[in-house]
């Protein structure tokens, strides 16, 4: 909502300044968004007399000007044509900023003649296009005065942000009642002249739509002379941003911003027939007031003539009988429309109005005749004619809107120390008028232009035990609270102490679950492994979504910002995979990512710890450089299992993973047959040469809600044996695809309580050992727990460990 | 022991002197047998003691041991030089380069965001709040309808919701979770609700997915002064700095009455926080909406409550003086370890931060 700084002062009678408006909007719930003040930027230029113009002694094109700018005698050199000798212009001196050109004059000398500032042209100070000549003004325009004040420039256009429930101040009336009451000055009052009638109106209402429409006022202007509109109307609508078009549609314009209060002017030579009807729209096509067709369906509702549908009603004018400058004979409509039925026909067409936006919000429904009476009082004025009786449609609707304020509230709710009298005073200037009060509360009754005050209940319960008893709670309370927001809003919230919220417990219990403190954990050990933590969008496209799972239609956004962004992903790694080839394509080619976040499918949210490397381990002279590979990132999987403490003995690798990997270089890390706690590998090659990443890039996905809460076991003490271990290295040759981890399996369970680790440190194929096997190399540790162990007894351990393998793998010791 | 030896056991030992003096590591060994050894040089003499008068073998016996001691000792002082010499050769020999840059290792970094949340969740910790979590796709009633936010409210329009094709929203707020809440437990309720929101709006300020994090307290007395100490609280811990300016302004939100937006004071030129007279809005608040609380079974006669939402990128940018938005979803390696913080330092009130 915009507005002029004169305008405001029509209704409100201040001598606040214009820092103090401002404050005082933002701190009462009216944001101020920007405040435009052309005065400042002209405040350098003043109007002076050229006393002379002569020719310039060495320049065809240039003159040399005497001028005088209220401040003794100056000379200045000027290249306009219209310079001469006698003229009013507006003279610029040294040191001003030329809003047109950005630049800030000095005293220089132009061909030898001395020049001491500049006459200026329109466009030099950013107020048009005109560049003929410089400004000429009439011969009264005073000398020495500032420009911008003589032209009435110096009228700062104040932006606020309206917010939905103030629908009241979306008029600069309602705007200056509140600084009012804010404390602000006085607000003017509105008395529209009486109107004399001659006859009734030629066009009468026929309304079938109450519904939408419970009232609806309508007069007859006959004989106006429509055009142009006076300066005053025209500067002001232009303030706000309002193109003029003609006198009769400006002024409802005009009222629109004024008083809050849409208005429509129909032609009626343009009307067919002399009833207007209001009911629902018939699919009926019709050209809007701004220029696009409309297709009014059965739940709008629109005022319609013998010929068809001439409104739609409260949204938009039809093209065809509105008003232009050969109008003579006017229909004025003054309507209070249903907030929902405009909300949901503005929602349907997807137009935005002035009138939408207010009758939406709600419009005082009682204002209906005296905005009528100023409206054509002022129509009158400026266009002439003679006006009719009023004709109705509907009836005025009740206003009996009232509240209650314990005045104990504002403390043990509000927490402020406003006293009862200050209260009712904040109220009375909204408006509120006091139907009883005594020491403990007061009553009021709502002004009918708050919509937003004491509503009607509207709730949506869940069904709940305790449900009736909250809902006549909250019928109780709601108006009351509706009361003190607004005795605390106008009176300061910055007054209200601030108080520390009570603690129950000076060491307060966890703030996280479990679950949450995982997860953190994960986060933290993830980074520690070097790979750098995203952040990505939920949503990707579909068909990259695809890639990674499911893309099912049920995850599918109806209406995406962009088509590539329409698809919740199926897991993190998809859109840290796009991650990862962006950082790709801007050269980057050794890293890894991580991110801790959603995965989507229909009915479920995951959880989900990905990852993804790519390229190599740093280049180093020390150590050389290695392409990651899956181990990188079975080992980033398994850290996170470590420290979010699954036992790690009890998880299991599996062979083969979900699609997106590379079917033979990927695997399952499962804790029993059931559980999958995460999956790892290289990526899929076709899936790398999709998305534009480099092949034999590796991730991994960690399922964390699989993960199970670790028992809160205490744990039993460790076995700290005084005698030195003994460590034993065995070769066997297996079958090519027998997997490592069961040959560890195999000789950890050999010797159970002797055998405290095993470690497989090579793995051999070529000369020596048949094509179709591998040797595997351990190194089993073994730990003496009671005494030093004889050799006879250790061999007979690497006996159980030599059968054990044979026994669980087919493996043979190699000799 | 500085008596005189015997001409014959003098020149033993002037020999054996000269010997030692110019023995190598390798050669000092053999020199030692053949001196001490069981036929050495030394030993031999001694073997001819029982062979003399006992009044002659005193005498010659202890010129002996003088002997025996003192090509011993030598043998020591030359054996030990050796060695410090032998170890001088050595780790001259043995040097490092070390300027050479040590073993590479990858660097990892947590997100700014999971930062800022972590340090939210540490501040409102200490001051009872809990952690919930709640799905980024919602019903309509849960984000919208129990919210008092009905079907034709223009505050609807205003959000820019994000549909699935089966009519669920995707969360416009973390609001939701209040909502969740309240029909899962009864007050007291004191909870923080960090998590993903969707709005259809994408531009240099705004992002299609950001993160909020909502907090709800609902009991009995609670009261707007509460609402205003718990926030102060709040943002002066979290910018570290006790005197951080803070202001209410009314505002307006559909789930809360009153409602406020909280700016803070800072330096629209400088970006400084804290100083400069100008105000930077930060977050909304307000005292829980009584339709709200009534939705959700509660009666607002017996308990009443605030709520307030901080946008987590927000005050992210402005804790660390982060320009772009959009940078934060970019993944871009480069942002990530310039911005992001070292995975072990953990975001503890009694560390700091």
């Amino acid at each position: 909502m915009k507005f002029s700084l004169s305008w405001l002062q029509g209704w409100l009678e201040t001598a606040a300044p214009l820092e103090a408006i401002l404050t005082t909007l933002s701190a009462i719930g009216l944001e101020v968004e920007g405040v435009e003040n052309r005065a400042a930027a002209l405040a350098p230029f003043i109007i002076a007399s050229v006393l002379e113009a002569r020719p310039h002694p060495n320049a065809d094109r240039l003159r040399v000007c005497r001028v005088d700018a209220g401040n003794g005698e100056i000379q200045v050199v000027c290249g306009a044509p219209n310079a001469r000798t006698g003229m009013r212009a507006v003279f610029a001196p040294p040191g001003a900023l030329i809003p047109g050109s950005g630049i800030t004059l000095k005293t220089g000398e132009i061909r030898g003649e001395k020049s001491e500032g500049m006459l200026v042209s329109l466009r030099e100070l950013g107020l048009g296009e005109e560049h003929d000549g410089v400004i000429e003004l009439p011969a009264d325009a005073p000398i020495g005065t500032g420009y911008a004040a003589w032209a009435g420039m110096d009228d700062p256009v104040i932006e606020i942000a309206v917010t939905p429930n103030r629908g009241d101040c979306l008029s600069v009336r309602g705007i200056a009642r509140d600084l009012a009451a804010a404390g602000l000055g006085t607000l003017r009052e509105f008395n529209p002249p009486a109107i004399t009638v001659t006859g009734p109106s030629a066009i009468i209402w026929r309304n079938d739509f109450a519904e939408a429409c419970p009232w609806i006022l309508g007069r007859t202007l006959r004989g106006v002379r429509n055009g142009q509109s006076p300066e005053w109307l025209r500067k002001r609508l232009e303030s706000v941003g309002l193109r003029p078009i003609n006198t009769l549609v400006d002024i409802t314009n005009f009222f629109t911003l004024d008083l809050g209060r849409p208005l429509h002017v129909f032609d009626i030579d343009r009307l067919a027939g002399d009833v207007l009807t209001l009911r629902p729209g018939a699919d009926e096509n019709f050209m809007g007031l701004h220029g696009k067709m409309i297709t009014a369906g059965p739940q709008d509702c629109i005022i319609a003539d013998a010929a068809g549908v001439q409104s739609l009603a409260g949204i938009v004018g039809g093209e065809a009988s509105g008003c232009d400058e050969s109008t003579t004979n006017v229909f004025i409509e003054c309507a209070l429309f249903s907030r929902v039925h405009i909300a949901q026909s503005g929602q349907r067409h997807g137009i935005f109005s002035d009138a939408r936006q207010r009758f939406e919000r709600g419009v005082d429904s009682q204002l209906l005749p005296a905005a009528l009476d100023a409206a054509t009082a002022m129509m009158q004025q400026l266009c002439g004619g003679v006006a009719s009786e009023v004709a109705v449609g509907g009836a005025r609707p009740n206003w009996q809107r009232e509240a209650s304020l314990r005045f104990a509230r504002i403390k043990n709710f509000g927490g402020s120390d406003i006293g009862a009298d200050a209260a009712v005073q904040s109220l009375e200037a909204l408006g509120f008028t006091v139907r009883a009060r005594d020491s403990v509360s007061v009553r009021v009754r709502v002004p009918s232009w708050r919509n937003d005050i004491a509503q009607p209940q509207a709730l949506t319960q869940a069904e709940l035990p305790g449900a009736a008893q909250a809902a006549a709670g909250a019928a109780e309370i709601e108006p009351e609270v509706d009361l003190i927001e607004e005795v605390l809003r106008l009176r300061g919230l910055d007054e209200i102490a601030p108080v520390s919220l009570p603690v129950e417990a000076s060491v307060p219990a966890p703030a996280l679950s479990p679950k949450q403190a995982r997860t953190a954990l994960a986060r933290r050990v993830l980074a520690a492994r070097g790979l750098l933590e995203c952040v990505t969008f939920s949503f990707l496209d579909s068909p990259t979504a695809a890639l990674f799972g499911d893309a099912p239609e049920a995850l599918r956004i109806a209406n995406p910002i962009a088509s590539d962004l329409d698809q919740m992903r199926p897991s993190p790694l998809a859109t840290l995979a796009l991650a990862a080839a962006r950082n790709v394509a801007r050269g980057m080619a050794d890293f890894g990512l991580f991110e801790v976040g959603p995965a989507y499918a229909p009915g479920a949210q995951g959880l989900v710890a990905a990852g993804l490397r790519v390229g190599a381990t740093p280049r180093n002279a020390l150590s050389p450089a290695r392409m990651f590979d899956a181990f990188d990132t079975k080992a980033d999987a398994a850290s996170a299992l470590e420290a979010l403490g699954v036992p790690m003995e009890s998880i299991t690798t599996q062979p083969g993973g979900a699609p997106h990997y590379h079917p033979g270089q990927c695997g399952a890390l499962r804790q029993g047959p059931r559980t999958l706690l995460a999956e790892f590998g290289t990526l899929h090659p076709s899936l790398c040469a999709r998305l534009n990443l480099p092949v034999g890039s590796v991730a991994f996905e960690l399922f964390l809600d699989a993960i199970a809460e670790p028992k809160r076991r205490r744990k039993t003490p460790p076995l700290l044996s005084p005698f030195q271990p003994i460590r034993r290295d065995f070769a066997f040759l297996v079958l090519k695809d027998l997997p490592a981890e069961n040959l560890l399996r195999a000789a950890r369970g050999a010797a159970r309580g002797s055998i405290s680790g095993v470690v497989l440190f090579d793995r051999y194929q070529g000369k020596g050992v048949p094509d179709d096997q591998v040797s595997l190399a351990i190194e089993v540790t073994i730990q003496p727990v009671e005494k030093t162990l004889s050799e006879a007894e250790l061999e007979a351990i690497s006996a159980k460990i030599i059968a054990e393998v044979a026994k669980k793998t087919g493996g043979l010791l190699r000799r | 022991m500085t008596s005189m030896l015997s001409e014959d056991l003098e020149q033993i030992q002037a020999t054996a002197a000269a010997q030692i003096a110019h023995a190598s590591a390798e050669s000092l060994e053999a020199l030692r047998v053949s001196l001490l050894g069981k036929a050495g040089t030394v030993t031999l003499a001694l073997k001819t003691l029982g062979g003399l008068p006992p009044e002659a073998r005193k005498a010659r016996g202890a010129e002996l041991n003088t002997l025996k001691d003192t090509i011993t000792e030598a043998l020591t002082v030359r054996r030990a030089n050796l060695d410090a010499a032998a170890l001088t050769h050595r780790l001259a020999a043995e040097r490092l380069d070390v300027s050479l840059p040590a073993r590479a290792e990858m660097a990892g970094a947590i997100h700014p965001i999971s930062r800022s949340m972590e340090e939210i969740a540490a501040i409102f910790g200490a001051m009872g709040f809990t952690l919930k979590d709640g799905p980024d796709i919602e019903n309509e009633w849960n984000n919208f309808s129990a919210l008092n936010i009905p079907a034709h409210h223009p505050a609807r329009a205003m959000m820019d919701t994000f549909y699935l094709t089966g009519g669920e929203v995707l969360r416009t707020h973390t609001s939701p979770v209040q909502i969740r809440t309240m029909l899962a437990q009864s007050p007291p309720i004191r909870i923080l609700v960090p998590g993903r929101t969707f709005r259809a709006d994408h531009d240099a300020t705004h992002s299609p997915m950001f993160h909020q994090t909502e907090g709800l307290v609902i009991g009995r007395g609670i009261t707007l002064g509460h609402l205003k100490g718990c926030l102060i609280d709040f943002l002066r811990a979290f910018f570290a700095n006790p005197d951080l300016p803070v202001r209410f302004r009314a505002s307006y939100f559909p789930f809360t009455e009153p409602s406020m937006e909280v700016d803070i004071g800072w330096n629209r030129k400088t970006g400084e926080i804290g100083a400069g007279g100008d105000w930077l809005e930060i977050l909304g608040s307000g005292m829980v909406h009584p339709n709200v609380l009534a939705n959700c079974g509660v009666d607002p006669r017996e308990f009443q409550g605030f709520a307030f939402g901080v946008g987590v990128e927000r005050i992210t940018m402005l804790k660390h003086g982060i320009a772009d938005l959009r940078l934060f979803y970019e993944s871009d390696v480069r942002w990530l370890r310039h911005y992001g913080f070292s995975a072990l330092a953990q975001a503890s009130l009694h560390e700091g931060f």
